[in-house]
């Protein structure tokens, strides 16, 4: 047994069993994706509630409201991304694996964005049809919210990871992930607003686009970075 | 080896070297930094002054070469809830070398928890996962072990169990840094030392 002959796992394939894994554990426990989506349907509908019903107001509103509400079920949701694996040894156990970190925790991250930022994609056709957005800017809101949320996924590894040590870390997070979302805030919005007016909202869009470039390009290494002194 | 935790001063002037063949007992009362002084030997702590070298070169420097030939049993099992014992098993040696199925049963089986191997970790008692954790130590096939508290929540007879394997790694040719409260049950020429303040 001292004499390891078996051949080493490569990078992608520890990368996709992390993943796989993360899937299984979210099946077995359904409540914590629905979390989140919750949330956003919980706020996206109250709106029109305390607004007003009158669809050309909500119609108004609406871009605001719908990101808004993504940027902050995101945060809700960044909250549980390693703080269970932190608190049972398995980070450790990550680390200590010997496979790229940066992609592990890529891995990790693309799991819980596609547990917790993918439902609200999927759902936000429905709200934005109910806060009065016409049938012809749905593509673009859920072009927008689909690269939204998973730049807000990436951005919230990053928080969950420099809050690894604290015990009660879920405000500081929202601190730290907060001042980066706005730019995507900013843009995500204004793409809808143009979608909703019917114009042009390419502009915005590749802005948010390069956005998440961006953050799958650099959060992963933060990420990485940040949860091996959190480990320590 | 010098390293502070905060305002205190934990491992202070701690130096140690260990051949092929041979463990390292680091005993010592609670809080005089044994768990400390195992995970700046894994690398998961940087020590301020002094470094940890494997086979002459610096772990820092060596990166997943010594990674590789490394497993660690920290306090916590590192095992999932919801997972049953194999699942767990099979994704953390996967993630370091393909494993199949019969030869997770099998380690399961020496340990005495061949029974839990579909059971969720959840409903496992405290000693049972530490047995499944230390299945994971058997099947990474790493030539340096570094266990903390191995036999807590043991039972007697799994404390011998887990001696055998000690002792059976270190004929091989493998290392070992133990933290125990307790002795190891090894040949004398095997063990060396190490009393912690």
């Amino acid at each position: 047994m001292s004499t390891p002959v078996q051949a080493r796992t490569g990078a992608m394939a520890a990368a996709w069993l992390l993943f796989r894994r993360d899937m299984r554990l979210a099946m077995r426990r359904w409540e914590q994706i629905a979390d989140p989506l919750v949330f956003f349907l919980m706020i996206t509908t109250l709106f029109p509630l305390a607004l007003s019903p009158e669809l050309s107001l909500l119609r108004n509103v609406a871009p605001g409201v719908l990101w808004v509400a993504a940027l902050l079920s995101s945060l809700l949701a960044a909250d549980t991304l390693l703080k269970s694996d932190a608190a049972d040894g398995t980070l450790e156990q990550c680390i200590l694996s010997g496979q790229p970190l940066t992609l592990l925790l890529l891995a990790k991250t693309l799991a819980h964005w596609v547990l917790s930022g993918l439902p609200l994609v999927l759902v936000a056709p429905l709200v934005a049809v109910a806060l009065g957005v016409p049938a012809t800017a749905l593509g673009v809101v859920m072009a927008g919210l689909l690269m939204g949320t998973m730049t807000l996924s990436l951005l919230g590894a990053i928080g969950a990871a420099l809050t690894l040590g604290l015990r009660r870390g879920h405000l500081l997070l929202s601190l730290l992930v907060l001042p980066l979302a706005m730019p995507l805030l900013i843009f995500g919005a204004r793409s809808t607003e143009l979608a909703i007016a019917g114009e042009n909202a390419s502009g915005p869009l590749y802005l948010v686009a390069a956005l998440m470039v961006l953050a799958l390009t650099l959060a992963p290494l933060t990420t990485a970075a940040a949860a091996r002194i959190g480990v320590e | 080896m010098q390293l502070w935790r905060g305002e205190r001063h934990v491992l202070r002037g701690v130096s140690f070297a260990v051949q092929a063949g041979q463990a390292l007992h680091v005993c010592g009362p609670n809080g005089a930094g044994k768990t400390t002084l195992l995970r700046v030997a894994c690398g998961l702590l940087h020590p301020e002054e002094g470094s940890v070298s494997w086979n002459g070169a610096d772990i820092r420097a060596s990166g997943s070469g010594f990674l590789a030939s490394l497993a660690y049993l920290g306090h916590e099992p590192a095992l999932k809830g919801d997972l049953t014992a194999a699942e767990n098993l099979a994704f953390d040696i996967g993630l370091r070398h393909a494993v199949d199925a019969p030869q997770v049963a099998a380690t399961l089986a020496d340990l005495g928890v061949a029974d839990c191997a579909d059971l969720p970790c959840r409903v496992l008692s405290a000693g049972q996962r530490r047995r499944v954790a230390l299945s994971r130590i058997l099947l990474t096939g790493a030539q340096l072990w570094i266990l903390d508290e191995p036999f807590t929540n043991l039972d007697a007879a799994s404390c011998e169990r887990i001696s055998a394997a000690l002792a059976q790694h270190l004929a091989r040719g493998g290392l070992a840094l133990v933290a125990a409260h307790q002795g190891l049950n090894l040949q004398a020429g095997s063990v060396a030392r190490l009393e912690l303040q």
